[in-house]
C-alpha cells in the first residue's frame, strides 16, 4: 500500500471499514467528529448504514439495534457523550451484543476543555456503566496503531460478543502521521459466532467451552428474546439463583479464560532495565523519547507500553518488581492506572506517578525530571 | 374493515412465559391481542417481525410474543428499533412503549423518530401512570389526578400524544382504546400497514394503581368510563357538537404521505454507488 498522511481519527474510520463495520450511529462531539463524518460518506458507498442520532443515548441504542440486525456496528464520541452511552453499554454487556465504542478522550470533568487532551476516562471505560461486568478497553499511541487496534477492537467485540471500547485521546485522534496501511488481504477479520443448528434447537445464551454463545441476527429465522434483564439460557427474564449465577459467571469467564489473548502490551529496552516507565496512549510517545535520552546518559531505563488497559494487563506488570527497583507511571490524570500498578506491585518495589491534568501533553522532560527525582532520593 | 380473529395462541410463547406479570383487569393483554391480530391479518411472517419494547408494564409485552423480540432500556426502545430497522429494512418493526417510557424519558427519541419518519409502528400503552414503579405521575397524567408523587393532585398538564406526534412529523397518528376493541384492531392494522412512522396511542386502564389512587372503581368500571369519555370514530360523525363536548375522539387523527427514512437511505446508497 502507498504511504498516506493520515489523522488518528481518519485511521480509525479506515480501520473500522477494514474490520467490516457496516453500521455507524453517532452524535457530533469534539474531538471525535472526523470518524463519523468520514463514515457518513464511505458507508453508503459500500452499502453500509450511517445515522446521526438525536443524542449519544440514542446512538448507543441504535448501534445495538444494528448489531442485532446482523451488521458490525460502532459509534464514536468523547467524554460527555461517553457518559450518556453508559446505560446502553451495560445493555450490550448484559445482552452480549458485539459493538465498538470509540472514546476520543478530552479534558474533563463535565464540558471541561473540549479541544484539549486528557486520559481522564480510564476508570469510566472500566466501570462507567452500573453493575458488575467485564470490560475490554484498548488504547493506541500512534496513527498506525489506531488502525490496527480499531480492527482488533471489532474482532474482540465479535469474538467475545460484548461492547469493546477503543480509548483514544485527543492527541492521537488529531495527530497526523505518515502511515502505510496493511494490505487488505493480510488483515485478520473475525466474525461473531452464528448458530448452525435448526432454529428449534437454538438456545441463545447457552454456555459452551468458549463461554460465547452463537448469535443469530433478527430476521434470520431464529426467533428469540433479547433483554437487559438477567435472563436464562433461552433469553427470558429470571431471578432464579441457579440461572442467574451461571450467567454472571459465564460473562466473566468468557473474558478471563482469554486474558492472554486480550492483554496486549509491548516492552521497549526492558532487558536490562532497573527502572521501568509504564505508559499508554499519547504519553507512550513522550515516555519513549525520555527513555532514549536517559539511556544516552547511561541510565538503565525501559518502557512497558500498555495497549490493553482493561482487563488490566497484570501479566505484564506482576513480574517487573523482580527486575526493577522503580516503576514510574506518567499519566494525564491523577493516577488512574498508577493505582492498578500499585495494586499489582503489592509493595515489592517503589511505584511513583507523574500526573499532568492541565490539558497539555505530557513532555519527555517531565518524565525525565520525575525519574531523576526518584533517583536522587 | 373487519380484522380477522386470529388464533392468538399460536403467536404466544408458552414455555416458561405464562402467567403474565400484568394485574387482573389490566388492559395490556387486550393490546397484545390486537397487535397479534394485526400482524396475522396482514400475513406478516413471524420471522420477519420484530417487537421492540421499553421498560415498564408495557415493556413486558415482547416477552410473551413469538417473534424476534427485543426488550430494551427505559425510554430507548425507539432508538434501538431505529438501528434494527435501518440495518434490516425488510423487517416489520413494532415498538411497544408506555406513556412514561415513550414521552418522558424517551420523549426525545419519540419526536426524532417521528421527524425522521422511519417506518416503525409505535404503540403507546397510555394508562396515565407509572404502574410498575407504584403510581408516580407520568406525562399523560391528567391535571388533578392523584398519584404517589401527587397526593394532592397533579399540578402539571398532560401531553396530547396525537398532537405531539403529528407536530413532530409522524406519517400516521391514531388513538384507540381497550374498550373499543374492534376499532382498536382496525387502527392497529392501519398503523402497521402505513409506510413511515406511525403512532397508535391506546388508552388502557390501570385499575390496580391509577384506578385505586383515583377511586375509579373496578376494572369493569374503568372500561365503562372509557366507553363514556371516548368517542369512536364511527360514531363521531353522527354526534352533535354538544354531545362531543368534553369527550376525547378516537380514530385516525393524522395521515400523511411523506418520504420514509429507510427508502431515502436506499436512494442515498444508489447515489453513492454512482458517484
Amino acid at each position: 500500500m502507498e504511504p498516506k498522511l493520515l489523522m488518528g481519527n481518519e485511521a480509525c474510520a479506515e480501520g473500522a471499514l477494514a474490520a467490516g463495520i457496516r453500521f455507524f450511529a453517532g452524535y457530533p462531539i469534539t474531538p471525535s467528529n472526523e470518524i463519523g463524518e468520514i463514515l457518513s460518506s464511505r458507508l453508503p458507498a459500500i452499502g453500509g448504514k450511517f445515522i446521526q442520532m438525536e443524542d449519544e443515548i440514542g446512538s448507543m441504542a441504535a448501534i445495538i439495534g444494528g448489531s442485532i440486525g446482523g451488521l458490525k456496528s460502532m459509534t464514536a464520541t468523547s467524554g460527555p457523550g461517553f457518559s450518556l452511552m453508559q446505560e446502553n453499554i451495560g445493555f450490550a454487556a448484559m445482552a452480549e451484543i458485539p459493538c465498538l465504542v470509540v472514546n476520543v478522550m478530552r479534558a474533563g470533568p463535565s464540558t471541561g476543555m473540549p479541544t484539549l487532551p486528557s486520559q481522564g476516562d480510564v476508570m469510566q471505560a472500566r466501570w462507567g456503566t452500573h453493575g458488575d461486568h467485564p470490560s475490554i478497553v484498548l488504547c493506541p499511541s500512534s496513527v498506525r496503531e489506531v488502525f490496527d487496534l480499531t480492527v482488533t477492537s471489532v474482532n474482540f467485540a465479535e469474538k467475545y460478543r460484548m461492547p469493546v471500547i477503543l480509548l483514544m485521546d485527543e492527541v492521537i485522534g488529531h495527530l497526523r502521521e505518515k502511515v502505510t496501511l496493511p494490505q487488505p488481504e493480510s488483515i485478520q477479520i473475525i466474525d461473531r459466532p452464528r448458530p448452525t443448528c435448526p432454529p428449534e434447537w437454538y438456545k441463545p445464551y447457552e454456555d459452551s467451552k468458549t463461554g460465547v454463545p452463537p448469535m443469530a441476527a433478527f430476521g434470520d429465522g431464529y426467533r428469540y428474546h433479547i433483554t437487559g434483564l438477567t435472563h436464562d439460557i433461552m433469553g427470558f427474564p429470571t431471578t432464579r439463583k441457579d440461572e442467574v449465577e451461571p450467567l454472571m459467571q459465564r460473562l466473566f469467564r468468557k473474558i478471563s479464560q482469554a486474558f492472554e489473548e486480550i492483554m496486549l502490551y509491548d516492552r521497549f529496552l526492558m532487558e536490562d532495565a532497573t527502572t521501568a516507565v509504564i505508559a499508554y496512549g499519547c504519553v507512550v510517545r513522550s515516555a519513549k523519547s525520555a527513555v532514549l535520552q536517559l539511556r544516552r546518559e547511561g541510565m538503565k531505563v525501559g518502557l512497558l507500553k500498555l495497549t490493553t488497559l482493561w482487563p488490566f494487563p497484570r501479566i505484564a506488570v506482576e513480574s517487573l518488581p523482580e527486575q526493577v527497583q522503580d516503576l514510574i507511571v506518567p499519566e494525564m490524570n491523577m493516577g488512574q492506572i498508577y493505582r492498578e500498578v500499585v495494586r499489582v506491585n503489592q509493595g515489592r518495589c517503589r511505584v511513583r506517578k507523574i500526573s499532568r491534568i492541565d490539558g497539555e501533553l505530557m513532555t519527555p522532560q517531565e518524565i525525565i525530571f520525575g525519574i531523576k527525582r526518584r533517583e536522587r532520593k | 374493515m373487519t380484522v380477522k380473529n386470529a388464533d392468538v395462541y399460536q403467536y404466544l410463547r408458552h414455555e416458561k412465559k405464562f402467567p403474565l406479570i400484568w394485574c387482573s383487569g389490566c388492559g395490556n393483554g387486550i393490546i397484545l391481542g390486537s397487535m397479534i391480530r394485526a400482524i396475522d391479518s396482514l400475513g406478516i411472517a413471524k420471522d420477519k417481525t420484530a417487537i421492540v419494547s421499553g421498560i415498564g408494564c408495557s415493556g413486558r409485552v415482547s416477552t410473551y410474543m413469538d417473534f424476534n423480540t427485543l426488550h430494551t432500556t427505559h425510554g430507548r426502545a425507539l432508538a434501538f428499533a431505529t438501528g434494527l430497522k435501518l440495518a434490516r429494512p425488510e423487517l416489520t418493526v413494532m415498538v411497544a412503549m408506555g406513556d412514561g417510557d415513550a414521552l418522558a424519558i424517551g420523549g426525545n427519541h419519540f419526536i426524532h423518530a417521528a421527524r425522521r419518519n422511519i417506518d416503525l409502528t409505535a404503540i403507546i400503552f397510555n394508562n396515565s401512570i407509572y404502574g410498575m414503579t407504584g403510581g408516580q405521575i407520568s406525562p399523560t397524567t391528567p391535571r388533578g389526578s392523584i398519584a404517589s408523587t401527587a397526593r394532592m393532585g397533579n399540578i402539571e398538564s398532560p401531553f396530547d400524544i396525537a398532537k405531539l406526534g403529528e407536530a413532530a412529523g409522524a406519517a400516521f397518528v391514531a388513538r384507540g382504546s381497550t374498550y373499543h376493541t374492534d376499532e382498536l384492531d382496525e387502527l392497529m392494522v392501519l398503523a402497521l400497514r402505513k409506510k413511515g412512522f406511525s403512532v397508535l396511542e391506546v388508552v388502557t386502564p390501570c385499575p390496580t394503581i391509577f384506578g385505586r389512587y383515583n377511586r375509579l372503581g373496578s376494572a369493569v368500571n374503568m372500561l365503562k368510563q372509557q366507553r363514556d369519555s371516548l368517542v369512536s370514530m364511527h360514531d363521531a360523525g353522527n354526534m352533535s357538537a354538544e354531545e362531543l363536548q368534553g369527550k376525547v375522539s378516537l380514530g385516525i387523527l393524522a395521515d400523511y404521505d411523506k418520504p420514509e427514512f429507510c427508502e431515502e437511505y436506499e436512494k442515498l446508497i444508489e447515489r453513492a454507488h454512482k458517484a
